[in-house]
């Protein structure tokens, strides 16, 4: 049976309370929407880049605890990465979050806090809850100009 | 069979004496009895489709082992009995909108197709540039996009009628909007997400004094009221089977003979039509002009099936039943603080609409599956209306006859367990 504590834990309620870095970033270099028409979320993440490395990155938006809670960690995590690092980041993330993974990703060092959201695994319908942010973050990255969605 | 029990259905449907028993009820619906993660069943997602009783299952099923032929054209024996089967099943679909005649009942996919055959038909014919199709801010998106599509073809615009803060209608205002250039007034009986029970009667009252014909979405409307076309005299009434505890792919398009017989056909192909020939092609008669191709046939004799079956236990009694359900779940659930119901008009039909301050209603919805209860969370492909409160979305419960208030407190249970965890 999935367990709810290992969906909802600390660190995502912590974050989907009080999330980090929500605001606008008025001289991004990108920025993109991310739209999840099921349910609703939305989510403006922006990027600023310095050498090849995001050296500032904020979202703004209204979403579900998990999305919320990816979003804000997301932002946290990525941020001094270089780009070739935060698109690796996002593979491993997303082989936690839907379970496509044969090693234990969750032990994955790499990772950091993201490992929280292995328990999204168990809730096939959350993935796109947990992956919003990150497909929005590789959108802007790209400069497009279309809302992404999840569908 | 249960299509041949009209009979019953006279005595017991108007019996208000009758017992009402639900645990009796609940027996009738195999899909019911089960545990999810651990949890006896609570579905209270009926707003997008209903569990289906016995009856309906057997009637789907005897048509497959014995009857299975194709209907209308062929001589033998089968599909003698399939066609019977399926034109019974028509009668009863007459019989249960109290249409005058049972051509004026077309078995269509579901209440969305139903529209998209009037826009397309009636709508084509009808409706040129400058003219208006007025609908109301409470609308499903399958009573909003095809008179979209049909206006952007025509350059025809689409009006909107506004409704209060409770989520009721302003009837002042559809009035107003009601104008010598409105083709037709298509407006929902029950919302799927306020649950508002439109005021149908004085609605189509004021469109008739404008001569504007109007188009009811029963969806929601046909499970839980008695619905009487000819004592409400609306042009077109639909609804859908799979909401109805019928068979999904299924439903019905209600028309006045003479506004069917005037449209044009939708789609073309077989059963549509009398004579074919390479030069020129007659159209058949009401209700086969609207019936291109093999039908769904199980699904139109399961349909039947479930109209029997409610009309056995009595749509009034239906009613009252979840009347009381309903104020029960309002009163259990307007007592959890930090809970706001939307949609709290007067008079309401089956469903509760709730938002959780600072709770988003995905995660509601989660954790209540694992409660065992099922909801809908979402925009319930209404999206203009969840702009209209201001609001992502809700998190619904929506009520069957079957349901009962041990599972109204379940669900209440349920939300304090939200609560306890993400609150």
């Amino acid at each position: 049976m999935p367990d709810l504590r290992g969906l909802y834990q600390e660190v995502i309620l912590d974050h989907s309370k009080k999330p980090r870095n929500y605001r606008v970033l008025e001289d991004a270099d990108y920025h993109a929407e991310g739209y999840n028409p099921l349910c609703g979320d939305r989510v403006t993440i922006y990027i600023k880049l310095e050498n090849n490395r995001i050296s500032d990155l904020s979202f703004q938006g209204s979403g579900c605890a998990i999305s919320t809670s990816s979003a804000s960690l997301l932002t946290e995590t990525l941020k001094g990465k270089t780009l070739a690092e935060a698109d690796a980041l996002f593979e491993k993330f997303h082989a936690l979050v839907t379970g496509e993974t044969n090693g234990n990703l969750a032990e994955d060092p790499s990772l950091g806090k993201l490992a929280v959201f292995s328990g999204v695994s168990e809730f096939p319908v959350r993935v796109k809850c947990a992956t919003l942010s990150w497909h929005t973050l590789r959108s802007a990255l790209k400069g497009e100009e279309k809302t992404v969605t999840t569908e | 069979m249960a299509i041949t029990s009209h009979h019953i259905t006279e005595t017991t449907g108007r019996n208000s004496s009758l017992k009402f028993d639900v645990e009796q009820i609940r027996k009738d619906f195999p899909a019911l009895d089960q545990t999810i993660h651990g949890k006896p069943l609570v579905y209270l997602d009926n707003a997008a489709t209903s569990q289906k009783p016995l009856e309906v299952l057997e009637a789907e099923e005897h048509f497959y082992r014995r009857d299975c032929s194709n209907i209308h054209r062929g001589v033998h024996e089968l599909s003698e009995r399939a066609t019977k089967s399926y034109e019974d099943a028509r009668i009863t679909a007459q019989r249960f909108l109290n249409a005058r005649d049972s051509k004026e009942i077309i078995f269509v996919r579901g209440a969305t197709e139903a529209i998209n055959l009037v826009a397309n038909t009636f709508g084509r014919k009808n409706v040129q540039a400058g003219d208006e199709i007025l609908i109301t801010s409470m609308e499903h998106h399958s009573n909003i996009v095809p008179w979209q599509m049909l206006c952007e073809e025509k350059g025809a615009k689409l009006r909107v009628a506004p409704i209060n803060d409770r989520g009721e209608l302003l009837l002042d205002e559809f009035e107003k909007l009601l104008g010598p250039k409105t083709r037709l007034a298509a407006v929902v009986h029950v919302s799927n997400v306020l649950g508002t029970i439109n005021p149908i009667r004085e609605m189509i009252e004021a469109a008739h004094r404008k001569n504007v014909p109007v188009l009811l979405d029963g969806a929601q409307a046909a499970p839980h009221i008695q619905v009487d076309v000819q004592d409400l005299d609306c042009e077109f009434y639909t609804f859908s089977g799979h909401k109805l505890y019928g068979p999904t792919g299924v439903g019905v398009l209600y028309g006045k003979a003479d506004v069917l017989n005037a449209m044009p056909p939708y789609q073309g192909g077989g059963d549509m039509i009398s004579s074919v020939t390479f030069e020129k092609t007659i159209y058949n008669s009401l209700p086969y002009k609207f019936e291109a191709g093999t039908a769904n046939i199980a699904g139109g004799i399961g349909l039947g099936a479930a109209i029997d079956y409610l009309n056995k236990i009595g749509m009034e009694n239906i009613s009252v039943y979840e009347d009381e359900l309903l104020a029960y779940a309002t009163e259990a659930l307007s007592k959890i603080p930090g809970l706001r119901i939307i949609g709290t008009a007067e008079k309401k039909a089956g469903v509760i609409s709730f938002v959780l301050e600072g709770i988003h209603p995905h995660d509601v919805g989660t954790i209540l599956d694992q409660e065992g209860i099922a909801v809908r969370t979402g925009h319930h492909c209404a999206q203009p209306l969840m702009e209209r409160f201001k609001i992502p979305a809700t998190t619904r419960a929506s009520l069957a006859f079957y349901n009962t208030k041990r599972e109204i407190d379940a669900l209440a249970a349920g939300i304090q367990k939200v609560k306890e965890l993400l609150g």
